[in-house]
């Protein structure tokens, strides 16, 4: 007699705390992830936008990479870097977050020194480069390499050479690192 | 003379039989010559019960003094030493018990039935030790088992080799359901509140289930059974975190009528540290509480249980990486990316744990051969972690799961004579919530599972020294997922033609699919323990087990932080079959004991992790590894003495090897334990308040067997992009450590005492890694560490 009670009582709570079924799920809204990466070169009246867009973001495909045209030898161009989650409606604009945030990320530029040189042009709270403004005075005779840009979250920015934009010492986390091959005629 | 010798030795032999058929029956009535129906009477090692009328016969009985133990619930039990050398009749007459306290009604051996298995004991007295650690370190303590790290505090054991869903752990016989299938994930569980921990090597324990294809961990809690009140608090202080534990409980006893436990545990600790700097964000708190309330009466027990387990652990700062680039320099510098200064607080990485579990218990003592056994429980689990993420989002966790337990076990267990059988069912209702909220991705999708098992294990003494055991288990398991599949994953996985089915909706570039897998599962066991002469045993057992893919195993689709690899699931995973062959020789002889167990256990579709190929995303390219199946072999060999030198001094060893190879592959498996050896010696004195000094010694030897996953990286080097090898795979060099250990025991007021110890791991601050580390890459293990504990008990 006895144990049937409990068993029914077991039983009976079973179901009470199991009864809670769940609705067909909201897909998540994966807001922080960076698919796309525009760097634009300005020099004059000429603009090249080197785009990397990979919109299934940590899924198989790989980034499509588009380079709009060619760089001019022994020019200056100014370059900002704009970051965008495409996989998200409305597009979110994750560059206004790094910029408010510019004393915990870095964006390095590396390049071959015959594609050219990189300098910063902006500063973070504590006067130390971001990188989403820069400056790339090109080589002075024709060449063909990669530019890589680097977002570092929370690096070490006051380490040794990090300030001018070298990478070596800068540690912390890598958000996006985009490889654009380009050449300088 | 050749046929002399055959007659003596027929002779002897028949003797010997018909020794070992000496037969002894009787009658057990009360004072006034009523007859006592259900009475137990236990003979050398056979058990029966009286019938209607009182009486009782047991056979096949050996020769010479023999011990007899007959009791009936309300009397007076008796407890005799017999000479036996041939039938005998003994007739018990048993007196009523007037003095209820003093009366044993309740003989119950919680732990399983298999007799052919030698079970591994920790006793509480160890467990103690072990107060301010975690069961992750305790279980160290037995040879073959040894532990899978994240840094310091998540530790999950490791049985032969084999971890997490392959090592199922029984608290308070509940199935710990705390999402187990995470390298990253310990078992949750305060090691506080085990009184005795078992270590199973093998699937021999099918009424806790079939898919123990490593092995068991079966935890049970301190219970009084006398009828006493006394309480005990354990005080630990540590240099290396600068922090400790208090763990406080109360313990009401009673063999009749209300009985309770309580205990309090409260850990905290910050940054850990290597010998050559701080290891960041590695502090740990916990705050544990669980108490039971039971109520005995004359032929059954009920109980209530609840226990909390709630946790916040640092991950090593250093062990985030963004790509395979960080990832490349933590390997090549051999120095943690942040070492800060040493702290208290815990930041991002780090993991939040609760654990909820609460029972009810009902036993019901048909006589004292017979009983049954009813348990509901419920756990609740909620995992948080958190990664580093940029500003707003640093305060919600980057994963959040709940995954909520129901589980009713019915269980008959029955000694007749010389067989004891144990059947039983069970069944679960499971369920996993993955809170969208995140903004990632979850690792684990939601599911529904649904489970029912059922089992009987038999155990049967042919004759005092031999005994055998067999078991069967069946079971059913149904799992209904819903996930999110990316469009370009369902078909890099090649899921659309195979699963087209499971595919419900669609949101964006997603699918929205419900894949389902039913299961139906054989496991078993079965064995042998004979005992020789001169305390010489042989213990030997095989067992089956069938275990299905966990939901990291199908549904894994992500990057993983610490690791930098993408690791992904497949829905095509089939279960995996082990046939464990286990032997046990143990010799005892005055002062020194030695035992000996070699094992071979073969698994047909053994699920593990194998590069495949790379991905390229925004944040660079990844390794990507996929969940596959092979056949897998793990042989090796436990060693364990115990040398009692004089009365004071005393030695222990301890030796576990274990060689791992995939077959199909022709490669050695990942995560194989290497060789290691420990000795201990011991100083116990009695006279000086119970001086106890230990010097114990931990030898690892370098892996040398494991699979090769090394891969080739782009990864910038003076402003160019370069080739390099990233070195996944060497383990690290091995290590020994000395660690020491004293105590004295002081008598304070009356029956109350205290113990005071102090410790020191890592005595010569070596500095190592260790294979079995997932932060292996990314810091060297803790320094030297100085412990004091205060243990009182009241």
């Amino acid at each position: 007699m006895k144990n049937s009670k409990i068993i029914a009582i077991a039983l009976v709570s079973v179901f009470t705390f199991s009864s809670c079924t769940n609705d067909d799920p909201i897909a998540v809204n994966e807001e922080e992830v960076i698919t796309t990466v525009t760097t634009t070169l300005t020099a004059g009246s000429q603009t090249v936008t080197l785009i990397s867009r990979d919109l299934d973001g940590d899924g198989p495909n790989a980034p499509v990479i588009t380079v709009s045209g060619d760089l001019i030898v022994n020019t200056t161009y100014t370059g900002t870097v704009r970051f965008l989650n495409e996989s998200v409606s409305p597009v979110d604009d994750i560059t206004l977050e790094i910029k408010e945030e510019g004393d915990e990320h870095q964006l390095f530029f590396q390049a071959p020194a015959a594609i050219g040189a990189f300098t910063y042009t902006d500063a973070d709270v504590n006067g130390k480069p971001i990188g989403l403004a820069f400056t790339l005075k090109t080589g002075t005779v024709a060449a063909t390499g990669n530019i890589v840009v680097v977002l570092r979250h929370e690096p070490a920015k006051s380490a040794a050479g990090v300030a001018t934009g070298d990478i070596t010492n800068a540690g912390g986390a890598t958000d996006a690192q985009i490889t654009y091959s380009v050449q300088v005629k | 003379m050749q046929t002399k010798i055959y007659i003596v030795f027929c002779f002897c032999l028949f003797c010997t039989l018909s020794f070992a058929q000496n037969t002894v029956s009787g009658k057990i009535t009360t004072l006034g010559g009523i007859p006592l129906s259900g009475s137990h009477i236990h003979i050398g090692k056979k058990t029966v019960s009286s019938d209607a009328a009182g009486n009782y016969v047991i056979k096949k009985l050996p020769v010479g003094n023999i011990k007899v133990f007959v009791s009936y619930v309300g009397y007076k039990s008796v407890d005799t030493l017999v000479n036996l050398s041939g039938d005998q009749v003994l007739n018990f007459t048993l007196k009523e018990n007037a003095d209820q306290l003093q009366e044993v009604v309740i003989r119950q051996k919680a732990n399983t039935l298999n007799k052919s298995l030698l079970e591994q004991k920790i006793k509480t007295e160890t467990i103690e030790k072990f107060s301010n650690q975690t069961l992750g370190d305790i279980l160290k303590e037995v040879a073959g088992v040894s532990s899978l790290k994240t840094g310091s505090s998540v530790v999950k054991p490791v049985i032969n080799g084999l971890f997490g869903s392959r090592v199922p752990v029984i608290n308070n016989n509940v199935r710990l359901e705390d999402q187990e299938w995470g390298t990253e994930h310990a078992p949750n569980f305060d090691i506080n509140a085990a009184g005795k921990i078992t270590v199973i090597k093998g699937a021999s324990g099918l009424q806790y289930g079939g898919d123990a294809v490593g092995g068991l961990v079966i935890i049970e809690p301190i219970s009084v059974k006398r009828d006493t009140l006394f309480g005990k608090t354990i005080l630990n202080l540590a240099s290396n975190g600068r922090g400790g534990s208090v763990s406080t409980s109360l313990h009401k006893g009673n063999d009749k009528g209300w009985s309770w436990n309580a205990l309090g545990t409260f850990k905290y600790s910050g940054d850990k540290e290597a010998p050559g700097y701080v290891l960041s964000n590695s502090g740990n708190r916990e705050a544990n509480f669980s108490g039971d309330v039971k109520f005995t009466g004359k032929k059954y027990d009920i109980s209530g249980y609840y226990s909390l387990y709630n946790t916040t652990i640092g991950i090593l700062s250093a062990s985030h990486t963004g790509n395979v680039n960080d990832l490349y320099n933590s390997i090549t510098n051999k120095i943690p990316s942040v070492v800060n200064d040493f702290t208290y607080t815990i930041k991002n990485p780090k993991q939040k744990v609760q654990h909820h579990l609460a029972k009810l218990n009902y036993n019901y003592y048909f006589d004292e051969t017979a009983s049954l056994a009813v348990q509901y429980s419920f756990q609740f689990n909620k995992r948080l972690e958190f990664d580093v993420r940029r500003g707003g989002f640093n305060d919600i966790a980057a994963l959040d799961l709940e995954l909520t337990t129901n589980a009713v076990n019915v269980d008959f267990k029955k000694t007749v004579h010389d067989w004891t059988l144990k059947t039983g069912f069970s069944t679960s209702f499971q369920n996993n919530f993955a809170n969208p909220a995140t903004g990632i991705k979850p690792l684990i999708p939601n599911f529904d599972r649904i489970e029912f098992g059922t089992y009987a294990i038999a155990s049967y003494d042919l004759s005092d020294s031999f005994s055998v055991d067999a078991g069967l288990r069946y079971d059913f398991s149904r799992v209904d997922a819903t996930k999110f599949y990316l469009k370009s994953r369902w078909e890099e996985r090649g899921y659309a033609t195979e699963f087209a089915d499971f595919i419900v909706g669609e949101q964006g570039n997603q699918w929205l699919t419900k894949p389902s897998f039913t299961f139906h599962n054989i496991s078993a066991s079965a064995g042998f323990h004979k005992e020789f002469e001169a305390d010489l045993n042989w213990y030997s057992n095989i067992s089956l087990a069938t275990r299905n893919p966990n939901p990291s195993e199908f549904f894994s689709d992500g990057l993983h932080h610490s690791t930098g690899i993408i690791e992904l699931g497949d829905l095509v995973l089939d279960k995996e079959q082990a046939i464990k062959l286990s032997t046990t020789l143990q010799k005892k002889w005055n002062a020194f004991s030695v035992e000996v167990n070699p094992f071979i256990n073969s698994i047909r579709n053994f699920m593990f992790l194998r590069p495949i190929d790379f991905e390229t995303t925004t944040r660079g390219a990844f390794p990507v590894w996929e969940y596959q199946q092979t056949n897998a072999r793990l042989a090796g060999v436990d060693v364990q003495t115990h040398w009692k030198i004089s009365k004071q001094w005393q030695h222990d060893f301890t030796l576990a090897y274990v060689n791992g190879k995939d077959i199909s592959n022709k490669e050695s498996l990942i995560d194989i334990p290497p060789l290691n050896l420990s000795n201990k010696i011991q100083f116990l004195n009695r006279e000086w308040h119970d001086l106890k000094l230990e010097l114990k010694s931990e030898i690892v030897l370098r892996q040398n067997q494991f699979p090769d996953n090394n891969f080739i990286a782009n990864i910038i080097k003076n402003n160019e992009l370069v080739p390099v090898l990233v070195d996944i795979s060497t383990p690290p060099p091995g290590y020994q450590l000395l660690h020491f250990y004293s105590e004295m025991r002081f008598k304070t007021f009356g029956k109350t005492n205290a113990t005071i110890a102090f410790s020191v791991q890592n005595i010569l601050n070596t500095t190592y890694r260790d294979y079995l580390n997932r932060q292996r890459f990314f810091a060297d293990e803790m320094g030297r560490n100085f412990q004091i504990q205060l243990k009182f008990n009241y």
